[in-house]
């Protein structure tokens, strides 16, 4: 008995370092419930404060663009408020009344990566702002992720270039929809799959999102098709879509506050009970 | 001692913020991820306990960690080149060279320093980045990135020290 103790005393180096890996490997294992224990990722406090103050200085260099963005994204504004200048006012009720269930926080973005396999967005908004789990991000110029995590003043999600996590999209043409997963490899492109052979595609098609998963209003903008292959033996095409909105230098987002939440998970939820409860 | 403690402590926060508030924001291409957090495990003392120096390196990856979401995954990477630390020295250095305690490249000469940082990045790199994807398809796209970052993460290392961390 003693010596076994001996050669643990002499040897623990060696069981400190398995110690250490185990407990490292349980991380990357359980990564998301760990995660969730909103200490031990990038929404802390003291690694969020860190991130703001460094954004507040840095965004300065990236000024130029934003305005750009902005004033881009306004005369489009302009242009479709135009539209329903000259409508009748009454006939207008059924469009504010259609999606009124969506509000839109705006957010800045203070921690950004496109380069690793897992890339993650963390923002300057939090709780206290109306930031829940699971609601959308996006840009001006399209979808850029989800919110995973919320402390009281700051924000984490998953950006779309992130393969734990799907968007639904559906092509804008003809409707038809499949799932959205990034491959790991660029940053600007991202694969659709599961849209059968039969549909007609055409490279430049625009893939919008599909409006099912609750997370996303139907219609934001995903991108374009770059390109498409139909591999053998398989029953989908391999779509490579180019994203509207270049990640890398996105610097404000909007949160979408989908209001109707609650309800619809009522609803389905009620719909599967009983559906199994007969 | 207490000297000691203050210098790792300064280089702990301006390895871990060069880390993640500039080498973590500039991002080429994908294929170059630079980290060069290493440089604190391989500068500390070669005579300190070695179970210090695994919970200090384990401490600093698990840092790293949090602030770029990837828990455990640099954790697992300094725990792995703490522990192989001293089987390299011994490798690279000859018998009758005598060690200064502090591993640094003034003390060491270019030569030595150069192929500590080189196996000590390579292998933390290789064990890092094969981690973060967790599989083996596109074997040779993962080394290229292990082979891209590496030589860029010991370029940055051995520049720091004609620059700062000189005693």
């Amino acid at each position: 008995m003693r010596s076994l103790f001996r050669l643990l005393i002499k040897n623990y180096p060696f069981l400190l370092f398995l110690a250490l890996e185990v407990i490292s490997v349980v991380f990357i294992i359980n990564y998301n419930s760990f995660q969730r224990a909103s200490f031990l990722n990038s929404s802390n406090a003291v690694t969020a404060t860190i991130y703001n103050s460094y954004t507040s200085v840095v965004q300065y260099f990236h000024l130029a663009k934003v305005n750009a963005d902005l004033s881009a994204e306004n005369a489009q504004l302009r242009n479709i408020l135009d539209l329903y200048q000259d409508v009748p006012l009454d006939s207008t009720l059924d469009i504010n009344k259609r999606d009124t269930s969506f509000n839109f926080i705006s957010a800045k973005i203070i921690n950004n990566s496109v380069n690793r396999q897992q890339n993650y967005i963390t923002l300057n908004k939090g709780r206290k702002d109306g930031i829940k789990p699971d609601q959308g991000i996006i840009s001006s110029n399209g979808i850029v992720g989800i919110v995973t995590n919320v402390s009281e003043s700051y924000a984490m999600g998953l950006s779309v270039l992130n393969p734990r996590w799907s968007v639904s999209a559906k092509l804008k043409k003809s409707g038809y929809y499949g799932s959205l997963n990034w491959n790991g490899k660029d940053y600007k492109h991202v694969d659709l799959n599961e849209i059968p052979f039969h549909v007609e595609l055409e490279v430049g098609d625009t893939i919008v999102t599909s409006g099912y998963s609750s997370v996303f209003p139907e219609g934001i903008l995903v991108g374009t098709i770059a390109s498409f292959t139909r591999p053998e033996g398989e029953n989908y095409y391999t779509i490579d879509v180019l994203l509207s909105e270049d990640l890398k230098s996105v610097a404000y987002v909007e949160v979408i506050d989908n209001t109707g939440i609650e309800e619809l998970r009522t609803l389905k939820s009620e719909t599967q009970n009983g559906a199994t409860g007969d | 001692m207490e000297r000691l403690g203050i210098k790792y402590f300064l280089m702990f926060i301006v390895l871990v913020a060069v880390q993640v508030l500039f080498l973590n924001q500039i991002q080429f291409s994908g294929y170059i991820n630079p980290y060069i957090y290493v440089l604190f495990i391989m500068l500390l003392p070669l005579n300190a306990p070695r179970y210090a120096v695994l919970l200090l390196s384990f401490f600093v990856g698990l840092v790293v960690d949090i602030f770029s979401n990837t828990l455990g995954i640099h954790s697992f990477a300094s725990v792995f080149i703490a522990y192989a630390r001293p089987a390299i020295i011994r490798v690279i250095t000859n018998r009758e060279e005598e060690l200064s305690d502090y591993p640094g490249l003034a003390q060491t000469g270019l030569a030595w320093f150069l192929s500590y940082t080189s196996i000590m990045v390579f292998i933390h790199h290789i064990v890092l980045f094969y981690i973060e994807v967790f599989t083996f398809d596109n074997f040779f796209s993962t080394l290229y990135r292990v082979l891209l970052s590496s030589v860029f993460s010991i370029f940055v290392i051995v520049l720091s020290q004609f620059i700062i961390f000189r005693d």
